[in-house]
């Protein structure tokens, strides 16, 4: 006999976080709800701390979405201890965040979601539970519905293509720093700003990395982690290790980089 | 002589080039040849019956001398305006210019040298084609001496004018007809992305979220909730339709909008609204504010974990009024979601349609963090 599981509830919206509390208790009674939380950084926090086996995650939530949550939560959850939480995307509407989802078999509740839809959901998470055992697979399995939903576009709107960034103006004072994007080494995200490293140099500019990646020609420009992307001719070599992390080193700067394991498989010999 | 000999329609054979000049003049024949057929008929019909009570004679030769003298004409009308395209397409793309619908030949300056060409080689060709069909043999129209020649010839200049400046008149009021029915479209293509950004799927399937669970938990609050819910989607639906409402409606739509919003976010929205009793029956476009809170919710305090503070204003400027949407959300700045634009663009339009220049939005950051935007109008005479 398995202990009962565990769940956190991330939904920024205190009544909806209230009825969604209260319907699971009505059908899943041992279900231990350990956590709600009203943004998508408590989520991660709190998931990290109480490592429930179930997630609820809204999608639309102040700071980070439920999705770039479920991307932090993949690539910080430590790898010696309980398997990946099984998540639950729950959204009000949003076209393509739902076409994504039917298109990867993800576990996703509509609200309102009335009770037989949720009686159904529950249903679906005992029985994977219960199977779930301790297997890379399954492991492998969520990476991989990850990896697609937060390729580029899909789970937006299909934007025009963005037009590509060839030059970085990056603003100190009353100097302007230009740096054509081919010398950019790699990005990093730092708090509010985004790291902007070359051989040489270092610069900080005001923009989110999720907003310059579509200036980035994917080709070149490789996201290796949530808050890390490399040009791919810097990258010197890459070594795995047991957990599945990959390791890179660069060709003209002295850090080794990490590329998360929900990006690890951009590094296989050819 | 075959009819198919003269036929202006091989300059247009080879495919124009989309956008061309070629390719506007060509859709511009077509889309009138019914018409333009038909009056060229009636025409020389017109013309025949007058030359045979004129010049007495059967109707049947006036007919077939008129009708080939009329479709010659046209054809050269309309061919000279193709040929005139044709050379716009080659002389702009000789120069690399881009290609443009309007040739050098379009309206007025082309409908000259069409009835120039048409006036001298029309009446020859047609005779010349009518000749062969009825076996006579006409005087040439060299010989300006006779008088059968002169009135043929002023019968083909006046019929040729009356025709370019009826058929062009028909063709201005098609062109203006076309433009109306695409005003008209648009304008009820913007309406429907209007209501469609107002009836927000997230906004209202979240909100009836909400109103799924508080009527377990709390009933009464349901109810009131739902009686805030019908009166902001009847004001919506309303909204397309109305011209104007007093400014204390605008408010309390506002305050429906954000009552809901309120039981959504909880703790996290404080709501100000403010509007003093002298500008309650200020008149004004009804939902003029919706698209400027919308914003304030959407784009400057959901993404903020705190929430935070809107504040609705109106007031008095000297002879003008002020009305103010402040919010101590996330700022202009923020990275992150950018809005599509669509709430702004469209309060700037109505603001033109109904103000003319006489008004102004303008969008700042807020004194002590957040976003200021302030829509000034002048107020009715009546009310200064």
């Amino acid at each position: 006999m398995n202990p009962p599981a565990r769940a956190l509830i991330a939904e920024d919206e205190p009544l909806l976080a209230a009825g969604l509390q209260a319907d699971l208790r009505a059908l899943w009674p041992e279900l231990d709800i350990t956590a709600m939380v009203g943004d998508g950084e408590r989520a991660v926090a709190q998931a990290l701390a109480l490592k429930p086996e179930i997630c609820f995650l809204d999608i639309r939530m102040p700071g980070m979405t439920g999705l770039e949550a479920a991307q932090a939560l993949a690539e910080d959850w430590p790898d010696d201890g309980p398997p990946l939480p099984l998540f639950v995307f729950v959204t009000a509407y949003d076209q393509y965040a739902l076409q994504a989802f039917e298109a990867q078999a993800v576990d996703y509740l509509v609200k309102p979601a009335d009770r037989p839809r949720l009686a159904a959901a529950v249903t679906r998470l005992k029985r994977r539970l219960a199977d779930r055992g301790t297997g890379t697979e399954a492991l492998q399995a969520t990476l991989g519905q990850l990896r697609a939903l937060l390729g580029p576009g899909a789970t937006a709107a299909p934007a025009a293509e963005a037009p590509r960034l060839e030059v970085i103006q990056a603003q100190v004072g009353n100097l302007v720093h230009l740096v054509p994007v081919d010398e950019v080494i790699y990005f990093e995200a730092a708090d509010k700003y985004l790291r902007v490293l070359t051989a040489d140099k270092e610069h900080l500019i005001r923009l989110a990395l999720k907003d310059l990646l579509p200036q980035l020609d994917p080709k070149r420009f490789w996201q290796i982690h949530r808050s890390t992307v490399v040009q791919a001719r810097c990258i010197k070599e890459a070594r795995r290790d047991e957990s599945g992390k990959v390791y890179l080193s660069l060709r003209e700067r002295p850090e080794t980089l990490v590329a998360s394991r929900l990006y690890a498989n951009l590094f296989r010999g050819m | 002589v075959t009819i198919a000999a003269v036929t202006p329609i091989a300059v247009a054979a080879p495919p124009p080039a989309a956008g061309s000049a070629l390719e506007a003049a060509w859709r511009r024949l077509r889309a009138r040849a019914p018409r333009t057929v038909g009056f060229v008929l009636a025409l020389c019909l017109v013309i025949a019956v007058f030359l045979t009570v004129m010049e007495g004679k059967g109707l049947a030769p006036h007919l077939v001398y008129s009708f080939t003298t009329g479709a010659c004409c046209w054809l050269l009308v309309d061919g000279t305006r193709l040929v005139l395209a044709a050379l716009t397409d080659a002389w702009r793309r000789s120069r690399g210019q881009p290609l443009d619908a309007a040739g050098f030949a379009s309206g007025w300056r082309g409908v000259i040298p069409s009835v120039l060409v048409a006036v001298v080689f029309g009446p020859p060709l047609g005779m010349t084609i009518a000749d062969a069909i009825t076996g006579n043999q006409s005087p040439s129209l060299l010989q300006f001496g006779s008088a059968s020649t002169r009135l043929t010839f002023a019968v083909t200049v006046i019929a040729s004018i009356t025709s370019v400046l009826v058929l062009s008149t028909m063709e201005r009021l098609a062109s203006a007809r076309a433009q109306a029915a695409t005003a008209q479209r648009q304008a009820a293509e913007s309406q429907l992305k209007l209501l469609q950004s107002q009836l927000e799927p997230h906004m209202l399937f979240n909100t009836l979220a909400n109103l799924r669970v508080l009527i377990g938990l709390d009933p009464e609050r349901a109810q009131a909730m739902l009686d805030r819910l019908i009166a902001y989607l009847r004001s919506t639906l309303a909204a397309s339709r109305a011209e104007s409402h007093a400014l204390a409606a605008e408010f309390e739509r506002i305050d429906d909008y954000l009552a809901l919003m309120g039981i959504r976010m909880g703790p996290r929205l404080a709501i100000t609204l403010d509007l003093p009793a002298e500008l309650r029956r200020v008149p004004v476009p009804p939902l003029l504010l919706q698209p400027l809170v919308e914003n304030s919710i959407q784009h400057g305090l959901e993404p903020k974990v705190d929430g935070g503070r809107i504040e609705v204003s109106a007031r008095r400027a000297g002879s003008r009024l002020v009305l103010a949407v402040r919010d101590s959300g996330v700022g202009l700045q923020a990275p992150g979601r950018p809005g599509t634009g669509f709430g702004l663009t469209q309060v700037r339009e109505r603001l033109a349609t109904v103000y003319g220049g006489a008004a102004a939005l303008v969008l700042n950051e807020a004194a002590g963090g957040g976003t200021l935007a302030e829509i000034e109008i002048p107020l009715p005479e009546n009310t200064r």
